[in-house]
């Protein structure tokens, strides 16, 4: 069985900022196969759809998760309200998650909310790692110091200037590349932001995940719903779904619409 | 559980609950869950004669106590299935019905064929997709359409007997099951989705990318309920009762309405394990009420 249902203890609730929420589950059976870039489908009383988070970090050893997530609409408010002792109903692991190579040197972008599976797919890195992060303002800036922490180089980019580069995160990454050769990106984030991040990416040849969301069912690849259009070898054009297939796609094979 | 067991078209059922079209693909991603022999009945995702690449996103809207979606049908083709999903199927112990559906009548007479030479046990033959724009529910919602297009299933799939699921967007679905009880149906299953549509307000455009989308979930029960008691007094062949269905309670009220069999679909977004809830629910609650076996409760509804 890959999939689990698990009923996880909320052992450590954080308020981040205004609007975002950081919650550390005790799990024992979802964590044990699960990798960076994965995410739970998580139950919310009183609604027919669970919400896709996915995994800012876990410990297979310690035997804990950790979600961060936005609140952005009702189920998500709903979540929010849950408290330490209370208990998270996950579908987990879902999805294919990030290929990682520590060994090597890698860029990781990420914007606004698509900044956690970020943090938990750099950790390993080490000093191997350069995130870059882009947010609205100051105030929405989460998880910065938590990925300089892990031994990364750590650059941010504020659409207001508030708080370091006063632009786009993608301008972050025009610099890094000029700067000296990586290996790989990785990025989460906006649509427009993958787009650019992957366009950079490509055009040096450095091999590009980016991070998907689309609005979900199932979570697991069954109802079909949550369709990204992709690119086939043969050069046609293929609806593949974001919860199964994805969420982390080769940014070579996504058709940007 | 042989109380859990029913016949329905010649064929037998371990139990009545059958994981609904659509919501399951062909059983593999929910086997990571449990084994899907646990249910009585699988019904593959739809189909058509070729691959179909569906809708573009978004193709859900979550709506109070239920959902929008507009997949559009999206499905890899029969040959495929019949190819790598019907073997591993058929190794599952489970009940197959293959549903199927098409834009022309010359594609539905074409998979008849096919699903009729394949190793399924039963046919659901899809008339009412709202979410495609020909065929479908273009069928599904006149009674001369439906008939003739259950004429053409039946002539073609001689062999296996034929489910023809209906929709809830008619007038009065319980003529439209009388056509196609009167083409050669051997069961009918309703309801399928409920036309919808939800907008969002800061961007005025519609949530799916679709426009309109099918409604399903808890809030159309008591709309199910209702259609599956018309029309169980309506034809003589079984009715397969599904729309919103959560709990075991539900499907002993759909069962009273006049279910031989129910569907399971939406609640499995909410919880994967919901039909091996209902099976145990419904085992219980006949064991409890010393009824032998759950089709004597089909239809039993007293009405006023």
């Amino acid at each position: 069985m890959k999939y689990t249902q698990e009923l996880c203890p909320i052992v450590r609730k954080e308020q981040l900022n205004q609007t975002t929420f950081s919650f550390t589950v005790a799990s024992q059976t979802a964590v044990e196969s699960m990798k960076p870039g994965q995410f739970a489908n998580i139950l919310v009383e009183g609604k027919t759809l669970r919400r896709p988070i996915s995994v800012c970090g876990f410990s297979r050893e310690e035997g804990w998760i950790r979600f961060v997530f936005e609140v952005r609409g009702e189920g998500t408010k709903i979540m929010s309200e849950m408290n330490e002792g209370q208990h998270m109903d996950i579908l987990a692991p879902l999805g294919n998650g990030f290929d990682i190579d520590p060994r090597e040197k890698a860029v990781f972008v990420g914007g606004g909310i698509g900044v956690p599976p970020l943090l938990g797919a750099s950790a390993p890195y080490g000093a191997n790692a350069t995130v870059l992060l882009g947010f609205r303002s100051k105030d929405a800036v989460i998880l910065a110091d938590e990925c300089r922490a892990n031994g990364a180089d750590v650059r941010i980019a504020t659409d207001d200037g508030s708080l370091g580069h006063h632009g786009f995160v993608t301008e972050l990454l025009a610099a890094r590349l000029e700067e000296s050769p990586c290996d790989a990106v990785y990025a989460c984030g906006p649509k427009p932001m993958l787009r650019l991040t992957a366009a950079q990416a490509e055009k040096r040849g450095i091999r590009c995940m980016v991070s998907l969301e689309e609005r979900m069912g199932c979570g697991v690849g069954a109802c079909l719903v949550c369709a990204c259009k992709t690119r086939t070898p043969d050069g046609g054009e293929k609806y593949l779904h974001v919860c199964k297939n994805g969420p982390v796609f080769d940014s070579r094979e996504v058709i940007w619409e | 559980m042989s109380r859990l067991n029913v016949t329905i078209a010649g064929v037998e059922f371990k139990n009545p609950v059958i994981a609904a079209s659509g919501t399951f693909g062909f059983g593999r991603e929910y086997n990571e869950f449990y084994p899907v022999s646990s249910l009585g009945a699988i019904s593959s995702k739809g189909m058509t004669i070729r691959e179909k690449a569906g809708n573009p996103p978004p193709r859900i809207a979550e709506t109070p106590s239920g959902i929008l979606n507009s997949v559009g049908l999206q499905n890899p083709g029969v040959d495929h299935f019949i190819e790598e999903d019907l073997p591993w199927l058929r190794q599952q112990d489970v009940v197959v019905i293959a549903n199927i559906a098409g834009a022309t009548e010359e594609d539905y007479a074409a998979i008849a064929e096919k699903v009729n030479a394949a190793d399924v046990d039963m046919v659901e033959l899809n008339i009412s997709c709202p979410n495609v724009k020909a065929g479908g529910a273009a069928f599904g919602t006149s009674c001369a359409g439906a008939e003739r297009i259950t004429s053409v299933v039946r002539q073609h799939c001689p062999d296996k007997p034929l489910i023809v699921k209906l929709s809830p967007n008619v007038t009065s679905i319980s003529e439209i099951a009388r056509a196609v009880e009167a083409a050669g149906a051997d069961a009918v299953s309703l309801i399928n989705t409920l036309l919808g549509m939800r907008i969002d307000i800061r961007t005025r455009r519609p949530i799916l990318r679709n426009n309109k989308g099918g409604m399903s979930g808890a809030a159309v029960f008591p709309i199910a309920v209702r259609m599956v008691n018309e029309v169980y007094n309506a034809v003589k062949v079984p009715v397969i009762g599904l729309g919103g269905i959560c709990s075991w309670k539900d499907a002993i009220e759909m069962t009273l309405a006049g279910a031989s069999a129910i569907q399971v679909g939406t609640v499995m977004f909410t919880d994967p394990y919901a039909p091996l809830k209902i099976i145990e629910g419904m085992d219980s609650y006949l064991a409890e009420n010393h009824i032998a076996n759950i089709s004597e409760l089909v239809g039993q509804v007293e009405l006023w």
